[in-house]
């Protein structure tokens, strides 16, 4: 330890780091001067329609200078908190920081999640009995299970997608256009040939793994980035059609009255053949809205059992192969259209029965639900989960999904900011902001450690940072 | 014919802004292989900024001469804008050098619902019309049927500004020592950086002067359109991106010549076809283009190294 070299590196940082105070402090003035430069004047001014449908400006200094405050502060600290770090990464030596232990011995977060995953599932399985008994009520329970059926229909979408972007690396923002056709496929074929949902489910998951198979025929051989914007333009193409050919889709208006789901055959009515009657219970409305939760959970499921499944198959490896070298797959042989064309077909089929799902669950569906920040909202699930991750993408779900609206019931926040304040409008500033911290911060996701799917002898960990993708 | 001109007219206009903003597309896919998907929301924002500058001139300030409050509001908006360009580059871009290959473009998206969100907070998700400004038309010729030809003088000053700001854009990029830099870093920029070209600050400069054209974009569209909300930034910046693509990323003068080239058939294909499927149109020209010749028409080939 008595390194003459290590105290002299010590020292020398200290040096570097104590004077420096001042400097930190221009910098986090610049930063702040910058926002000023920002700030003006789209944020110093707010244009409101006034009464003769001109524009007024209502200047707005006092939040440019609130704004141009947390940023000095958030600089501040974040200098002060690096170059502290930096001093103490000095003091330290260090000769195997550049590689983590590799080994069987897991860590406390790998203890952790041994024991989080089936907690997860436990609280998921008992979740609409633990939210009845919390708010003493079928019918007050209805709001926090309406928000579960949300969140896990985000869930299903983003483990659906995390098939094309996590595991076979292949970029898609247009995959809400998959979604749409599930959700068409359910309405019409309801509607106009009054199939039942348990025969069109798989319909219209065909259907959207059809649409995938056209669609990703022609443009799998792009590249990466290019391959990304010409999803973007077929899932923009999807969503126009569905406006303007109103003898097909009803148009913008959109589809109503679709048929609701039914308990295997049984509607959920208060009559004589209605789900109540039939076992015994009092009608309650919410014993559909109960059902829809463990329907969207059973599709959620499958889903992931199927991507686990398919993870330790050869075409699961070939996926994750590609992801991580195209060039090397190609040299051995594997054939990287089949099988992008399969992790993009396998993707839009969950697509597809996450949209007919959410078809029968609203009993309406439009042309808005399909937009293009739909596709990157699931995106961003994905990429903050950590791209391959499945337990990430359900976290990453229940916070961007969930925490808007958890945010919204906390009464104290209006009490700060003033009774307009409604945090689900800031919601896709966070996704927005949160997408390029995790790029710079993270770009490997939340949970960014992962297990190999095959292994020689024995088990070992992989390090996020030894592994990376989306090379070819 | 008549229509046929009056059509012409209208889609050179239109193809102007376009080509405004796939310089920006161009130019940074050109220098460091990216595409820059917040593009399209930066040229809202410079609507935005370019509407609350010509407020604050005609009403406060009191300067009555359009054309002089126009000039003003163009130079507020390029430089305002150009700072958010720099700021961009430098927090979202610059840290992720060296990452995955699809680093980028997330976190481009990431800017991208960002700065639309942003805007929507800070100003309100309504329209924004402008005072009502320079209605009058020129008319070429009137035709048999009564159909007049009619040029305005916006789209007058659209195209000069479009002319005149190219003119001097291709000046900046072929005779200075900037464009000399600029121009080395998209050949090699490895090699460039041991030549002793600041790459950093060129490709800082290259945002601000995309930034800067799609400012000059946006006040156009301001002035052509007379209002703007907070959504206008993904379509405009999509078909801009098409004409970058159609003219051959990387390349300048095919990213105004895909400009013009999407100008000229949304608007015949609104007037001809159906406009409702205008937008279908150029979102197909992109698929078609991006499958069956992607590197365009003035483009060079892309040669993939192992």
């Amino acid at each position: 330890m008595a390194n003459p070299a290590h105290t002299l590196a010590a020292s020398t940082a200290a040096d570097r780091a104590a004077p420096d105070v001042a400097g930190i402090v221009k910098d986090a003035a610049l930063f702040a001067l910058v926002t000023f430069g920002l700030c003006v004047p789209i944020v110093a001014f707010r244009t409101d329609l006034s009464q003769t449908s001109a524009l007024d400006l209502v200047p707005r200094w006092g939040l440019v200078a609130i704004l141009c405050g947390i940023v000095f502060i958030v600089r501040l600290a974040q200098r002060l908190i690096l170059a502290g770090r930096d001093a103490r990464r000095a003091l330290t030596p260090a000769p195997d920081q550049a590689t983590e232990a590799v080994g069987a011995t897991p860590n406390a977060a790998q203890k952790v999640s041994a024991y989080a995953l089936p907690a997860f599932l436990g609280v998921t399985l008992t979740f609409p009995l633990l939210v009845v008994l919390g708010t003493g009520g079928l019918g007050e329970s209805r709001y926090w299970i309406d928000l579960g059926i949300l969140i896990l229909t985000y869930v299903m979408l983003g483990w659906g997608l995390n098939i094309v972007v996590g595991l076979a690396g292949l970029l898609d923002l247009g995959y809400v256009a998959f979604y749409a056709v599930g959700a068409y496929s359910y309405a019409l074929l309801s509607t106009v040939f009054g199939l039942s949902f348990w025969i069109c489910l798989p319909l219209a998951g065909l259907f959207a793994g059809l649409w995938g198979m056209v669609l990703g025929f022609p443009v799998l051989r792009l590249r990466g980035d290019y391959l990304a914007i010409v999803t973007l333009a077929f899932g923009e193409i999807i969503r126009l059609v569905l406006i303007n050919w109103t003898d097909f889709s009803g148009g913008a208006a959109g589809l109503s009255s679709i048929p609701r789901a039914t308990f295997f055959g049984i509607p959920f009515t208060a009559d004589e053949d209605g789900f109540a009657a039939k076992f015994g219970l009092d009608f309650s409305p919410m014993h559909r809205v109960i059902f829809l939760y463990y329907l969207i959970l059973a599709l959620a499921l499958i889903t992931n059992g199927v991507t686990l499944r398919l993870r330790r198959l050869p075409i699961g490896r070939a996926w994750e192969a590609l992801r991580e070298d195209e060039i090397a797959c190609r040299s051995l042989g594997i054939n990287t259209t089949n099988t992008k064309l399969t992790a993009f077909a396998l993707g839009a089929m969950f697509g597809g029965f996450a949209g007919s799902f959410f078809a029968v669950r609203q009993g309406f569906v439009s042309p808005e639900s399909f937009n293009f920040l739909e596709s990157a909202i699931i995106l961003a699930i994905v990429v903050l989960g950590g791209m391959g991750s499945q337990i990430g993408v359900a976290v990453a779900a229940v916070a961007m999904v969930g925490g808007p609206e958890l945010l919204r019931n906390l009464g104290f926040l209006k009490a700060v900011f003033g009774d307009h304040f409604d945090p689900s409008e800031y919601r896709l500033l966070l996704f927005g902001l949160a997408m390029v911290i995790m790029m710079i911060w993270r770009p490997r996701g939340l949970i960014s450690e992962r297990s190999p799917s095959i292994v020689l002898k024995e088990r070992k960990r992989i390090s996020g940072s030894l592994v990376k993708e989306g090379h070819g | 014919m008549e229509v046929f001109a009056q059509q012409l007219i209208n889609g050179l206009t239109l193809g102007s802004i376009y080509g405004l903003i796939a310089i920006g597309y161009t130019m940074v896919f050109g220098i460091i292989g990216m595409i820059n998907f917040a593009h399209g929301d930066v040229f809202m924002l410079s609507a935005f900024i370019a509407l609350i500058t010509f407020l604050i001139v005609t009403t406060w300030l009191g300067i009555s001469s359009i054309a002089l409050a126009l000039l003003i509001v163009l130079i507020v908006a390029m430089l305002l804008t150009a700072l958010w360009g720099w700021s961009i580059e430098r927090i979202a871009y610059r840290p992720l050098r060296g990452s995955f290959r699809l680093a980028p473009l997330i976190s481009a998206i990431g800017v991208s619902i960002f700065l639309s969100n942003f805007v929507q907070v800070v100003q309100g998700a309504r329209n924004k019309p402008t005072p009502p400004m320079m209605r009058d038309v020129i008319t070429l010729w009137t035709g048999d049927n009564g159909y007049a030809v009619a040029l305005s003088y916006k789209q007058i000053i659209i195209m000069l500004t479009t002319v005149v700001l190219l003119a001097g854009f291709w000046y900046l990029v072929q005779k200075t020592p900037l464009g000399r830099a600029q121009r080395a870093c998209e050949q090699d920029r490895k090699m460039a950086a041991l030549l002793g070209i600041d790459v950093d600050r060129t490709i800082s400069l290259t945002f601000v002067l995309g930034a800067a054209l799609a400012a000059v974009a946006g006040t156009m569209y301001l002035l052509y359109y007379g209002v703007v909300s907070f959504a206008d930034g993904f379509t405009p910046g999509v078909k801009a991106f098409t004409a970058a693509v159609l003219g051959g990323i990387g390349s300048l003068p095919g990213a105004v010549l895909g400009g013009l080239l999407i100008g000229l058939v949304e608007t015949f294909w609104s007037a001809y076809f159906s406009i409702e499927y205008k937008d279908v149109a150029a979102f197909s020209i992109l698929a078609i283009v991006l499958i069956f010749m992607p590197s365009g028409i003035l483009g060079r080939p892309e040669v993939e190294k192992v």
